[in-house]
């Protein structure tokens, strides 16, 4: 058991920005593709790192180095601990924790834009962080444990008592993965008034390691979703990972087919989707479990 | 312990006594230091002498008569000087409430029915706790207070120097906490709950302006509203259940009297209807807020609740306490965004959390209560040292605005790394409240109380938020006026010692736990429970090492590393030092970053008041329907 | 030695032009022309950019701005002048405010001629430009081993 987990959890650390990297350039080609372009190579996503790593290193000041790392490394920490089968709600809190360091990362550069984005990132963090919370307790009422490696060896899916947490997650997660009606902190297109958000002064290697972090945090959530419909029969996982991969399309559709919305809306659209779909789905459940 | 314990609480008292006639500056500054750390010694043997004992709970006192005609007239003499102070001021209807209360307590204590015999004092693990806050954290604020009040004074020349007077206060205060936390006879809990409610009156309007006396008066309303509960409970429990003693009436598990008791604590620890005496107690100097705040006032009301928690566990009461500890920790922590004054924020914080201490007991489970037991430990300590901060930063700055400590990691590097640590103490991952908050979310999904998961889980979103935005503005970089560093050697050594302890309680986190805080609960509920699992406790200790280690890890990989420095990105218009740009007139412009507050959504003038109606009304319907059940039962 | 040449991204900047030539430069993201084929991406942030692409030419007041931009680029860099005022100042040459091309001001690696340059040859400079950037890359590495090799 115990070497299983430590494999997952290395698995984790070491494909992950692989596989991350490669959905990421899915996504591009998709994309191209919804609009009727060619695009880029599907691996396009690391000449962009390789080349990032290869440029002249431009701080705007020292303590740069410090909290990108930290965000990194608190993302792989968060993305560990849920891969090697430990408690959701912790690796959620150690996630949070990675966020806050990316704002400061970029509240710290005192630039205008930066600035005004790391407001937007912490709002966008607010809109979330509810949802996610939930999603913690819902697997916890679904299977009676917060541990990982127990929500897997459940008798049903959780997905079968967890559907308004399902889309209320995958709500949030079109948050969390920047797609475009939120993407209102930084986005992966051109067209940001924002210029680049909150990575608008992190240069080269800084940048690529953000690029990276946020690849190890896309393959962590995606694996939440892949928890939604995995149980004790072996079956059930090649079937998660279908139901991730449409999840992803479906994001990458939202993105191509949505415009951005104002930051008033992302807040009270995220809290409301919260409070409707995963607050009833919570009190239908906790009902439902008083009184079997 | 017999003698030390009347001493402990004796002490400050005599200690204040010998201040209030104190004169001379010198002299006066030299007691504090000798009081401060008599009582923090004090605290400390009692806790070694009941460690001796076998740690379990010891009674004291039955026989106490001399002592109890004492308190009764100082109780009466408390209760003319409310009056006097009252009718100065035209406050008839405040005075009434205290002339009420004192004389339905002077009528059960004279002529009253008969109850059981029981002992007066009562030391246990939770009780001890609290005396170390009381006597560590506030001993602190003391010395901090001799420092910051030359300060202040220097400052505010148009304020009356009162400063005997108010370090008099500040020791009042502490041994009225002593005394009402060890006391087990809710006669006497009730003398020094009174107490606290007159010392707060009187700290908070100290300066004498027209907003501190009003928040004076106000804080002193809602105190002894919630005193006159108590005394109606007192009164309720000695005529029908025949007992003054706060176990017993724990144990029968009453509804009327528990309720009414809860409610008192609800006025005392700031929930939400009552919480505006709090954030008025702002108006007072910096030494009044941290000790309200931090380790006395507001605790003595969460350390009633956790007491009571027991009989709140599965009762109507408990389901009422918890509701408006989960709103208030909700609606304070909205309202913390909107605030730009670094003690406002501090303030809606305390009110944000101690409502989520007040949740947990009012759900009264092992888990809850054993969340609520940290929270309270951690909370006394980084809020404290928080304001403490804030108040050395506003002497230096010459303003406690948020928006004005941009930098301040570069312009007082001492004092910023403190409010780091206090900050990060407060809601980050690997720290104790996120911790106590995870046990509290697990706990509330056992006790299947769905509205305060949600509650939970929308209101640390919104701390996230505010805790966030202040970090951000400390630790962005830029080139700003150097500001001078006016901390006192006095307020070092307070502030050190409570980073220091902040530290040390993060790291020792499982050991508190296992040693202090699960026998405690073994006590209160008779079983013991494992809270936090050993796969927790590595990971927490993992992440620690992660925060501490990672600099350092940096340090080494980058030193090496060529890199140059490049000028913030601004559209080409850098005026070339981050700090300025060129603006279409080709002039250099100062560039001016501030933080989101969001008033238009979260604003006090917004969301106060119907917060303030939605939970009077949700208060007023849930204790009448507790008092009405609890007569026709 | 890495290939670089595979992510060439773009800073567009628009200096004293008549607009037609940055027409020109966003067709060549659209559909038809999708330069994204070649793994161009429009930053529209000097700190992440490769090759910073300028139409129009430099007058007084975005001679400093401009001097800023390719300052805040990290090395190493390409310089696109896209049409015929980013070359030479083109019909503005004579105005009073105009200093001339983009090479008054930085040096320019590629000219891409054209009033408004086409898209097609806009694409063929910056498929230019991307070899002068594997170039400069290669330089830049040669360079840093020797000053390490000295110091």
């Amino acid at each position: 058991m115990n070497t299983t987990r430590l494999l997952c959890c290395l698995g984790y650390i070491l494909l992950a920005p692989f596989i991350g990297g490669l959905l990421d350039g899915i996504d591009r080609k998709l994309s191209a593709r919804m609009q009727g372009r060619t695009g880029p190579s599907i691996l396009q996503p690391f000449y962009d790192i390789i080349k990032l790593f290869h440029k002249q290193i431009f701080l705007v000041n020292h303590s740069q180095f410090f909290l990108v790392g930290s965000y990194l490394v608190f993302v792989i920490f968060s993305g560990a601990l849920m891969f090697a089968g430990y408690d959701l709600l912790m690796s959620f809190f150690a996630l949070t924790t990675a966020a806050m360091f990316l704002v400061l990362a970029s509240c710290s550069t005192h630039s205008p834009f930066s600035a005004m984005a790391s407001q937007r990132e912490l709002l966008q963090m607010m809109s979330y962080e509810p949802m996610v919370l939930l999603a913690c307790v819902g697997f916890y009422l679904a299977t009676g444990s917060f541990q990982v490696s127990d929500i897997i060896q459940s008798n049903l899916s959780p997905i079968v008592f967890l559907p308004g947490f399902f889309i209320g997650f995958v709500y949030i997660l079109t948050i969390k993965m920047r797609k475009s009606p939120f993407d209102i902190s930084t986005a992966h297109h051109a067209h940001q008034e924002m210029v680049r958000g909150v990575t608008t002064e992190m240069v080269g290697s800084l940048y690529a390691i953000t690029q990276i972090a946020e690849w190890y945090e896309n393959v962590m959530l995606l694996g939440i979703v892949a928890l939604f419909f995995i149980n004790g029969n072996p079956i059930s996982w090649p079937l998660a990972i279908l139901g991730v991969l449409f999840v992803y399309f479906l994001e990458t559709l939202i993105d191509n087919t949505t415009a951005r919305l104002k930051w008033s809306k992302v807040l009270s659209s995220a809290w409301l989707v919260t409070l409707l779909f995963g607050g009833l789905n919570l009190l239908v459940l906790d009902l439902m479990i008083k009184y079997r | 312990m017999e003698i030390l314990i009347p001493l402990l609480i004796v002490f400050p008292f005599v200690a204040a006594a010998v201040l209030s006639l104190l004169r001379h500056a010198k002299a006066r500054e030299i007691v504090m230091y000798a009081a401060s750390v008599i009582v923090m010694l004090l605290a400390g043997s009692l806790l070694v002498l009941w460690l001796q004992n076998g740690a379990v709970s010891v009674s004291f006192y039955v026989e106490t008569e001399l002592v109890d005609g004492a308190m009764l007239v100082v109780e009466l003499f408390l209760m003319v000087l409310v009056t006097v102070l009252c009718a100065r001021r035209h406050r008839y209807l405040i005075a009434l409430l205290s002339i009420a209360q004192t004389c339905l307590l002077a009528w059960l204590d004279l002529w009253g029915p008969a109850v059981k015999e029981n002992a007066h004092i009562r030391v246990d693990g939770l009780s001890l706790l609290l005396c170390l806050i009381v006597a560590v954290i506030g001993g602190l604020i003391c010395l901090y207070a001799v420092g910051y009040m030359r300060g202040y004074h220097h400052h505010h020349k148009d304020v009356q120097d009162r400063r005997s007077f108010f370090f008099a206060m500040l020791f009042v205060f502490l041994g009225a906490m002593f005394g009402l936390v060890l006391s087990e006879s809710l006669m006497w809990m009730d003398f020094f709950w009174e107490v606290t409610s007159i010392c707060s009156f009187l700290l908070i309007g100290y300066t004498r302006t027209e907003e501190a006396v009003h928040n004076s008066f106000r804080a002193l309303w809602m105190n002894l509203l919630g005193g006159l509960g108590f005394a109606v409970g007192i009164a309720y429990s000695s005529a029908v259940l025949h007992t003054v003693s706060l176990s017993e009436v724990v144990s029968l598990g009453a509804a009327i009297p528990v309720a009414l008791l809860a409610f008192a604590a609800l006025t005392k620890s700031a929930q939400m209807p009552f919480s505006s005496w709090l954030l008025g107690a702002m108006v007072a100097p910096t030494p009044t807020s941290a000790l309200l705040h931090s380790a006395t006032m507001v605790k003595a009301g969460v350390y009633m609740l956790l007491r009571l928690s027991p009989a709140l566990c599965g009762s109507l009461t408990g389901q009422m306490v918890a509701l408006i500890g989960g709103f208030t920790f909700f609606a304070a922590s909205l309202l913390a965004i909107s605030q730009s004054d670094g003690k406002k924020v501090l303030a809606y914080s305390t009110v944000s959390n101690l409502g989520l201490i007040t949740a947990c007991a009012g759900v009264g489970m092992h888990e809850t209560v054993w969340a609520g037991i940290f929270l309270l430990i951690f909370h006394a300590a980084s809020k404290s040292m928080l304001f403490q901060d804030v108040g050395a930063v506003e002497n230096a700055l010459g303003s406690r605005d948020i928006e004005d400590m941009q930098a301040l990691m570069l312009r007082l590097p001492k004092l910023a790394s403190i409010m780091v640590i206090g900050i990060a103490g407060m809601f980050l991952a690997p720290f104790g409240m996120l911790i106590s908050k995870w046990a509290a979310l697990k706990a509330f999904v056992d006790a299947d109380n769905v509205v305060l998961v949600l509650l939970l889980a929308f209101g640390s979103a919104s701390t996230m938020f505010y805790w966030t935005k202040w970090l951000g503005r400390i630790l962005s970089i830029s080139r700003v006026r150097l500001a001078h560093d006016v901390t006192k050697p006095n307020e070092w050594v307070s502030l050190y010692i409570h980073a220091v302890l902040m530290v040390l309680l993060c790291a020792t986190f499982p050991l508190l736990s296992t040693w202090v805080v699960e026998p405690m609960l073994t006590g209160m509920f008779g079983e013991s429970v494992q809270v936090l699992t050993s796969d927790n406790m590595v990971l927490m200790i993992v992440m620690l090492c992660f925060i501490f280690l990672l600099p350092a890890c940096v340090y080494l990989f980058t030193r090496n590393l060529r890199h140059t420095y490049v000028i913030s990105y601004m559209g080409g218009a850098n005026a070339g030092d981050n700090n300025h740009f060129i603006d279409a007139l080709g002039e250099k412009k100062n560039l001016q970053i501030s933080n989101w507050y969001m008033t238009g959504y979260f604003g006090e003038k917004k969301l106060l008041l119907p917060c303030t109606i939605l939970s009077t009304a949700v208060l007023t319907v849930m204790m009448c329907m507790i008092l009405v059940g609890g007569v026709l039962v | 030695m890495a290939k670089l040449n595979r992510s060439p991204w773009l800073l567009h900047y628009d200096g004293s032009s008549c607009n037609g030539c940055d027409i020109e430069v966003l067709a060549c993201l659209t559909p038809v022309y999708d330069v994204e084929r070649f793994g161009v991406v429009n930053t529209g942030n000097p700190l992440h950019a490769d090759i910073l692409l300028i139409t129009g030419g430099i007058n007084s007041q975005n001679q400093a701005v401009v001097q800023q931009i390719y300052s805040q680029m990290p090395n190493p860099k390409v310089v696109v002048a896209v049409g015929a005022c980013a070359c030479t100042g083109g019909i503005f040459k004579e105005c009073y405010n105009i200093h001339g091309g983009v090479d008054t001001t930085i040096p320019v690696d590629i000219y891409v001629p054209g009033c408004a340059a086409r898209p097609e040859s806009i694409i063929d400079g910056v498929v230019k430009a991307v070899g002068v950037f594997q170039e400069k890359y290669e330089k830049y590495v040669s360079e840093n081993k020797e000053r390490k090799r000295s110091s």
